[in-house]
């Protein structure tokens, strides 16, 4: 009876803990393996511990190359996306034009397309147009799939704004550029910054269309898919902890300015 | 309107604005003093908000002038005018603490020593201390205050308030209309106050313009739309009043005589809208006497029988429902003063009135229904009533400005 009555009490709590554990295994898994010293190349087994991937996390120099690559691709597919759909945003949201719910179908269409698909199409563009694949190539095909995430974050902020904070600005004497730097965009701020770290994510981690359309160009993701076959170095742990670790922390920043701002 | 137009007056002139078909503001004519405490009542979709966003300049008008003393300002930008608005929601900035919105007017216009102004601003709301505070923080009395700092501290030329009691609780509503009085007393700006709550208009303003339809129907003292409203729909808007269907025949000395379901009234010239034709006869529920037969009836007084056919005891006053010989209800506010005779629902009664409180309206010729406002409106109107009276006695004891209908 006790027993019972001590886990209705609880369960709610209970399955949320095996959810949480659930989630957080595999990363807590590759967490552990980039302390990992491995018996040999192919084994994932825990051997021994070391410091000495995150010593030296560029032992084995592909992989470097190949994080540095994702790392620009990511930055410039951000910045261009993050720029490009927070404008499409802002004139969805607040203009009313012909073939505005077209657009607004054509924003979907990169989400709900299968990746295979986007990528395979996006290369005969490519073949057809006569453009070499390589480092463009990629950010043009990431800029694309990016946009459309932005666009649906940007504009899900700027909905939800109270247009008469922008009325209230003018009428107090500023201009529609001050009352776009000083009200608007301080207030659509939170959500371009969560587009832009979405983007930079959905860029970082792509391999399907990144694949496609690379050329010569090897990207992190396209690393560890080759190093797969002959044995992951686990340096590509370091990696992705490291990314995890920089991932927590920058949402814990923002919380805690969150937190401090409310106050 | 002949008179010679001072530096400060607001005037609208011709002012019109459309929405596809759909005419918000029609033809406007009106001049606001400078200094004064003015009132834009109106049911919702009246066009009293669209006549406040035209001043403001946060809606083009499809036509006309909005002129500030003798300058036309109806085409420059929100940010160009001296004027400044507290809206509904009051649009406080999230992101600002109460001194930053507060001082955002002052910065904008490139003020440097903006703090003792602020400072001085809260302190006359009565928000000493709060600059630090987020707008969040703080109850919806205290941001309605800081809006209202926020757009006084510019010291514009005109104070626009739209319907900025509206998210208030009762009690909260009184002590804000009091605390805008006593505001506006002391800075002196023109203040334009948009409403739809007939005892907040008459509570506040000198001045009170009745909109409807995108026109102004009467503009007046408060005192003088109650106690002679120009319209039915004023009539009915402000207060409640109960018309009967009536013919006159135009003056006859210095009474004007109607005939009404078969009965003969009259009143004097000076309390007529229209004296010829359809008209409308008028009698104020509190102004509608009840008396157990007809022999009863004060000297001087008119009367039409009934039988009571209800009787709701309000504290103040007892609201009685009297049922006429042709049919229709007839409503009577008798004061719980414990002087007069009380009625049970059933008696029969004589109500009747004083002509010289009567009042004589124009009518569209047609069906002679005697209750010409919608069912709305009339509920609307009900539960207001019952306080007129403490209206007219606070009126009374504060000169009304008056001026003419536009």
């Amino acid at each position: 009876m006790r027993v019972s009555r001590w886990l209705a009490d609880r369960w709610v709590m209970i399955v949320a803990l095996l959810v949480l554990g659930y989630l957080a295994l595999p990363i807590a898994v590759v967490a552990a393996l980039s302390f990992n010293r491995p018996s040999s190349r192919l084994s994932y087994d825990f051997h021994e511990f070391t410091l000495d991937n995150w010593r030296h996390p560029c032992a084995t120099t592909d992989m470097c190359d190949a994080v540095l690559r994702s790392v620009q691709i990511g930055f410039v597919a951000t910045v261009v996306a993050t720029v490009l759909g927070t404008l499409m945003a802002f004139a969805l949201v607040r203009h009313r034009f012909r073939g505005r719910s077209g657009i607004n179908l054509l924003i979907f269409l990169p989400m709900a397309t299968p990746e295979l698909v986007m990528g395979t199409s996006l290369l005969a563009l490519f073949v057809s147009a006569g453009v070499p694949q390589g480092f463009w190539t990629l950010v043009i095909a990431h800029v694309m799939f990016c946009v459309s995430f932005v666009v649906v974050t940007v504009k899900a902020r700027l909905a939800g704004m109270d247009r008469r904070l922008e009325e209230a600005a003018m009428d107090l004497y500023a201009s529609e550029w001050h009352t776009f730097r000083l009200v608007t965009l301080p207030l659509v701020w939170p959500g371009i910054v969560a587009a832009a770290l979405l983007a930079f994510s959905l860029s970082f981690d792509d391999f399907i269309v990144t694949n496609f359309n690379a050329g010569t160009t090897v990207t992190f993701p396209m690393y560890v898919w080759g190093a797969a076959q002959r044995g992951i170095p686990p340096q590509v742990n370091v990696v992705g902890t490291a990314m995890f670790g920089i991932a927590l922390l920058l949402v814990g920043v923002s919380s805690l300015r969150a937190r401090r701002s409310a106050r | 309107m002949g008179h010679e137009s001072p530096a400060g007056d607001l005037r609208l002139t011709n002012l019109t604005k459309r929405f596809g078909v759909l005419t918000a503001v029609d033809d406007l004519d009106l001049t606001v003093p400078q200094g004064s405490f003015f009132a834009l009542l109106g049911a919702s979709g009246c066009g009293k908000t669209t006549t406040l966003r035209m001043i403001a300049g946060l809606e083009a008008p499809t036509s006309g002038q909005v002129l500030l003393g003798d300058r036309d300002i109806a085409r420059l930008r929100p940010y160009q005018r001296p004027v400044n608005t507290v809206f509904q929601s009051y649009a406080l900035f999230p992101h600002l603490d109460v001194a930053e919105n507060v001082a955002f007017g002052l910065r904008r216009r490139g003020i440097r020593n903006v703090d003792d102004q602020v400072r001085r601003m809260l302190a006359l709301v009565q928000l000493d201390g709060s600059g630090r505070r987020r707008p969040a923080q703080l109850s919806g009395g205290q941001q309605q205050r800081v809006a209202l700092a926020r757009a006084l501290v510019n010291h514009p030329r005109v104070l626009l308030l739209d319907e900025p009691l509206g998210a208030l609780d009762l009690k909260l509503r009184r002590q804000m209309q009091i605390e805008l009085r006593r505001i506006q007393n002391e800075v002196g700006i023109t203040f334009v106050h948009v409403t739809h709550d007939q005892e907040e208009a008459m509570t506040m303003a000198d001045t009170v313009a009745v909109m409807n339809a995108g026109r102004i129907e009467q503009l007046g003292a408060p005192a003088d739309l109650y106690e002679f409203p120009a319209t039915a729909f004023v009539a009915n808007f402000l207060g409640q009043s109960n018309l009967l269907a009536a013919e006159a025949a135009g003056p006859a000395g210095a009474d004007v005589p109607v005939t009404a379901h078969g009965a003969r009234f009259s009143l004097p010239v000076g309390r007529a809208r229209s004296d010829r034709g359809a008209v409308y006869l008028g009698v104020r529920p509190e102004k509608l006497h009840l008396a157990g037969s007809a022999d009863q009836v004060p000297d001087g007084h008119q009367h039409v029988d009934g039988v009571v056919t209800d009787a709701s005891y309000v504290g103040v006053s007892t609201q009685y429902l009297i049922r006429t010989g042709w049919g229709s209800e007839l409503v009577a506010f008798a004061a719980n003063s414990g002087l007069g005779q009380r009625f049970p629902v059933g008696a029969p009664v004589a109500a009747h009135w004083d002509p010289r409180h009567a009042f004589l309206l124009p009518r569209e010729p047609g069906p002679t229904d005697d209750r010409p406002d919608r069912p709305a409106a009339r509920r609307a109107g009900e539960g207001a009533v019952a306080n007129a009276p403490r209206h007219l006695l606070r009126r009374v004891v504060r000169p009304a400005k008056r001026r003419g209908a536009a």
